[in-house]
């Protein structure tokens, strides 16, 4: 569905990407591990036109969404969904208008439908409660959950998440990466899951690869890159520094 | 929306002084292409401009209803002295009216609207920018330029004429009230003194000017708030210079309005 093709981007002397290429496939759930600032959220932003690439393709269904016309790429983008890392729900609205809000800006559904998909997506994700609250009442696992249920009231094809559990408990986390699982099962979404937590990748993973220095030095299942006899990936997953 | 990126320079000399500065106005040049290039085209988000137009303008109304008395109230204390030196109170009315309605009220209003709307549009803006907020509006398929800027744009132009013309009300009858401490003066001499005295070319200008100003109050504000980096100071750096750049840019802005006025229609200078 997605591929990803020799794709660079540098900030002034900062090379933050570096040829990266990669693959995801219809329904698949990839995970992009990496140290901080290694380029992890800037793929993402790339990929959904946030940021321009100095360099590569990013081909979706066999387009490069670096070709598209501006209409081209809203409507691309109104089968994605992406939860950013702080949920970035609109603080001036509510819960409910802030699920609201694609569904009234992309799509002619009546005010009936709408009000039945915004009970339904937060059932999903277990705040129907919240529907009429503002999001600084919410906690921040909350609002991940609210993040979520915004982004995937679309049904979206392909869903982006970056860090999805920073910052959060570890029960909460884990209830946040189970969430995600049950709802790519449900929708049937394509997910890219950009995170540093290998509990949350260990629920989620098909597949995963590792970016360092902007270059992807691992690809595989989560158990190869666990056991992997790699300098880098041993001190990434031990509880140990090890000297290189 | 790909607008390009301003970069500051921090702790700055006095040189990087002058490239900010640059930099600055390059910024505020794109911005306001962008407004045009938008501003004309669907969807016109009418809804979110009445909403910006009552929240930018009606919690605006309590704050230049007390400046526009003081106002007027303070310029009658002071022209009455003077009046009196030369025998000339009777052009108190009309004194206190053409200061109001030609200069004062629009540039005073603007001003304190700069203060309360600017500042408030910068930090919203710059709040959403570093909270990722603007970005997630752009990835559900939503222009954000359209839906922030150009409906708060719209809304400081269109309001802030209503808002002085209300402030150049309340300006009179502050006058008059001061008028009153002095002498008996009846409310009927009073008004039409001022009419007596104010011709259609007075009152044009004067409000013509502050679609300029709203429109400067707005498009700075969110420029500010737009392009804004660097977190929480991020944010507070967009309210302060969102309030110092409108401010300045109405002053000179009208200083210019004012030489190019009294050039095309001399009577009026």
């Amino acid at each position: 569905m997605i591929e990803i093709q020799n794709l660079s981007k540098s900030f002034g002397d900062l090379h933050v990407l570096d040829n990266v290429s990669f693959d995801v496939n219809v329904g698949e759930n990839l995970i992009v591990f990496g140290k901080s600032g290694t380029g992890k959220s800037v793929l993402l932003k790339c990929i959904v036109g946030l940021l321009k690439p100095d360099k590569g393709n990013i081909i979706v269904n066999g387009k490069n969404i670096l070709s598209f016309s501006t209409k081209q790429l809203n409507d691309f983008r109104k089968n994605l969904g992406f939860l950013f890392q702080g949920a970035a729900l609109y603080d001036s609205m509510s819960v409910r208008e802030n699920l609201e809000f694609p569904l009234k800006r992309n799509f002619n559904f009546s005010q009936e439908e709408i009000d039945q998909k915004v009970i339904n997506t937060l059932s999903l994700v277990g705040l129907e409660e919240a529907v009429d609250k503002m999001p600084s009442e919410l906690s921040g696992g909350m609002k991940k959950r609210i993040g979520l249920a915004r982004s995937i009231i679309t049904e979206p094809a392909l869903m982006l998440y970056d860090e999805p559990t920073t910052g959060l408990d570890p029960i909460t986390a884990k209830e946040i990466s189970v969430l995600i699982l049950n709802l790519q099962k449900k929708l049937k979404m394509t997910s890219i899951v950009v995170t540093h937590d290998l509990l949350c990748a260990e629920i989620i993973a098909d597949r995963a690869i590792m970016l360092n220095e902007g270059k992807i030095v691992f690809e595989g299942t989560i158990d190869e890159m666990t056991n992997s006899q790699d300098k880098f990936l041993k001190n990434f997953f031990s509880h140990e520094i090890i000297n290189e | 929306m790909h607008l390009p990126q301003i970069k500051y320079i921090k702790n700055p000399t006095t040189s990087d002084k002058l490239y900010n500065f640059f930099a600055n106005i390059s910024g505020l040049t794109i911005f306001n292409i962008e407004f045009f290039k938008q501003a004309f085209l669907p969807p016109y988000e009418i809804s979110q401009i009445k909403k910006h137009m009552i929240e930018l303008g009606v919690k605006t109304f309590p704050i230049v209803s007390i400046m526009g008395f003081i106002l007027g109230f303070v310029l009658s204390l002071q022209s009455y002295p003077v009046l009196e030196r030369f025998g000339a109170t009777d052009f108190l009315p009309s004194t206190v009216a053409l200061s109001v309605i030609r200069e004062l009220g629009p540039v005073l209003t603007a001003i304190i609207f700069a203060g309360r709307v600017s500042s408030g549009i910068g930090a919203e803006l710059s709040s959403m920018r570093v909270t990722e907020q603007i970005d997630a509006m752009e990835v559900s398929a939503v222009n954000p330029f359209k839906y922030l800027v150009v409906t708060r744009v719209y809304a400081t132009t269109m309001i802030l004429p209503i808002l002085t013309i209300y402030v150049i009300f309340i300006a009179l009858a502050g006058g008059f009230i001061a008028v009153i401490l002095y002498e008996s003066m009846s409310l009927i001499y009073f008004k039409n003194a001022i009419i007596a005295s104010i011709t259609f070319g007075d009152f044009v200008p004067g409000i013509a000017k502050t679609f300029l100003f709203g429109y400067i109050v707005g498009i700075v504000g969110s420029f500010k708030g737009f392009v804004a980096d660097g977190g929480t100071e991020g944010v507070g750096r967009a309210s302060t210079t969102a309030v110092v750049m409108s401010s300045l840019l109405i002053l000179i802005s009208d200083m210019v309005l004012v030489k190019i006025t009294v050039w095309l229609w001399p009577s009026l200078g």
